[in-house]
């Protein structure tokens, strides 16, 4: 057996299905230890794909993973020891209490009558369920749902800790506090996070690298910082108040920069010829252009992943197929 | 098994047990509908007893077996819905997350099905014998009728359990109840084999094996003890158990993608 050690490390990573797409389409990826990675990308990208195929629960279609130290598809009951994950759907039971779920992950990871209690009653407490404890998951709202499933995760003291979308669809106070308990795991804890999600500013405020996977392919990896550093200068998004001026408004924003997308009854171009917000007015003045709206955007991972791929993060899956699911049948 | 295996197979069990507890609506039909369906047979079909060669003058006793067969049909669903539930909230992707071996999770999935078969075997024998069905066999009858309904209810909570974790919807395990209530139809469960007129009905109920589940059963209940009719039912329903839990063991390490 291999030291184990906390990291990721990923080698032209596949994944096909035979009714699907080519899900993940050889990525190659290293997670440092006690490192955060966000694996950024729209629905049906292939976050989910690599996810099963990281923690064991869909074998690669070819290329190699090893997850602390040993072989995904070699080593599947290693790495299972070494990891804990919270994947897309609370998988959580709703005739049981949360309490009973803490038991029954310590049970089945081997503790002790008394070490099942200790543990579970402290990772209750640590993530503010304990006064829920004794009462079904199936009354929990959906962030109450979600972070039990983060504290199941951790039940076996997980050196690298899986978190597939995490935060969808809670408000944005449950989406807080989960972020504040992961950035604690890092941390405090020294525990390696590989963190999915279509949220940008999820990945912009608790990732330390990010990497943007769009049709199975990663398309940009970085720090936050230095994604958008590439991008460089800001844009600008204008809305004339009459549609028919769209024209004359195309005509006058392509002298400062090139077209980047924006919603169909606007303009948008990235700062590239010199130029600042005053020209625009200026210019939109003097080509008589009245403006409904006007819009400075300073570059975001959204820019990032509009530059790499033609389009906008949100939204971009939803005119696509959902990822293939677990049980897709192999290719 | 060792220690921590049998820490395991405890907490799959209890936490399967709880589950069906938590379910009124699983279980209370589960034991009321095989005695509704009982009562208005006993009721009705008195007068079969007066068919020369009818084993029994209680057609009561008779058809007391009925239920406990039934009961499994339910126990089948039960825990078919319980595990396809498991593949469809990714409950069983948590397990599999687990050093909890295959084994072990069926082990403890399926005594859920024991404990439901459990109850419902009590009720049954409880609630016929009140009613003024004989059990020829005495106290240590029903123990083996027990025994002998919780292998049947093993057998077919497995085959529900394949069902779910081959399909992975409960839509696909509600459509397997119709077909496993036809079996018990075309079965002995009305008449005995050699008083059934119609041939082909007949012929259908010699090769059905459910038949020879209720006459190892019945066989308690009208004659005492029947050694080959308890051999037939119990072989029938150690056969049925024995393959489904090992279709069940081979559909499990497929939907887990390990041995």
């Amino acid at each position: 057996m291999m030291p184990a050690s906390n990291s990721i490390e990923v080698e032209r990573l596949t994944r096909k299905f035979k009714k699907g797409p080519l899900a993940v389409d050889g990525i190659d990826l290293t997670v440092a230890p006690g490192e955060i990675y966000g694996f950024l990308g729209p629905n049906g990208a292939g976050k989910s794909t690599t996810v099963l195929m990281l923690t064991t629960l869909l074998p690669p279609t070819s290329g190699t993973a090893r997850v602390g130290g040993f072989d995904v598809a070699r080593e599947s009951a290693q790495v299972r020891t070494t990891i804990g994950a919270a994947l897309q759907e609370a998988a959580l039971d709703p005739f049981l209490t949360g309490r009973e779920h803490m038991t029954l992950q310590g049970s089945l990871h081997g503790f002790a009558r008394q070490e099942r209690r200790s543990r579970g009653n402290e990772l209750l407490e640590r993530v503010g369920l304990t006064e829920a404890a004794d009462r079904r998951v199936g009354g929990y709202s959906g962030g109450m749902k979600r972070r039990l499933d983060l504290a199941l995760a951790l039940v076996h003291r997980p050196s690298i800790l899986f978190l597939d979308e995490p935060t969808t669809g809670l408000d944005i106070q449950s989406r807080t506090a989960l972020w504040d308990e992961v950035a604690q795991l890092a941390a405090r804890d020294g525990v390696t996070i590989f963190l999915t999600t279509q949220y940008l500013e999820e990945a912009d405020v608790l990732a330390d690298r990010v990497g943007i996977i769009d049709h199975g392919h990663i398309v940009a990896e970085g720090t936050p910082r230095e994604l958008k550093a590439e991008i460089g200068r800001p844009a600008v998004e204008v809305e004339p108040r009459s549609p028919g001026d769209l024209g004359a408004l195309e005509g006058v924003l392509a002298r400062f920069g090139s077209r980047v997308p924006a919603s169909d009854r606007a303009v948008a171009v990235r700062f590239e010829n010199g130029g600042d917000l005053t020209d625009v007015v200026r210019a939109l003045d003097d080509a008589g252009v009245k403006i409904a709206h006007l819009q400075l955007h300073e570059p975001t991972l959204d820019d990032v992943f509009i530059t790499k791929t033609g389009r906008r993060l949100e939204g971009a899956g939803d005119e696509e197929d959902e990822e293939a699911p677990a049980e897709a049948v192999p290719a | 098994m060792n220690g921590a295996a049998r820490i395991q197979v405890a907490a799959v069990a209890r936490r399967s047990i709880i589950r069906t507890a938590r379910q009124p609506a699983m279980v209370i039909p589960a034991v009321l509908f095989p005695l509704v369906l009982l009562a208005v047979n006993a009721s009705g079909l008195d007068s079969a007893t007066h068919i020369p060669g009818f084993p029994t003058g209680s057609y009561l006793t008779f058809a007391l077996a009925v239920p406990f067969v039934q009961g499994a049909l339910f126990a089948a669903m039960s825990t078919g819905t319980n595990v396809a539930q498991d593949v469809e909230t990714g409950f069983l992707s948590r397990l599999s997350l687990t050093p909890l071996r295959r084994t072990w999770l069926l082990a403890g999935q399926l005594s859920g099905v024991l404990v439901l078969g459990l109850v419902q075997a009590v009720s049954f024998l409880s609630v016929g014998l009140i009613a003024g069905a004989g059990l020829k066999a005495g106290v240590a009858g029903a123990l083996v009728i027990v025994a002998l309904s919780l292998l049947i209810a093993l057998g077919f909570g497995a085959i529900g359990a394949t069902m779910a974790l081959r399909t992975g919807t409960g839509e696909a395990v509600q459509g397997l109840f119709p077909l496993l209530f036809v079996t018990l139809f075309l079965s002995s469960s009305s008449l005995p084999r050699n008083l059934i007129e119609i041939g082909w009905f007949r012929t259908v109920a010699t090769w059905n094996p459910v038949s020879y589940l209720l006459e190892g059963l019945r066989s308690l209940l009208v004659e005492g003890w029947d050694v080959h009719a308890l051999l037939a039912g119990f072989g029938t329903a150690a056969a049925i158990a024995v393959l489904a839990v090992a279709a069940a063991a081979s559909a499990l390490s497929t939907r887990m993608g390990r041995a």
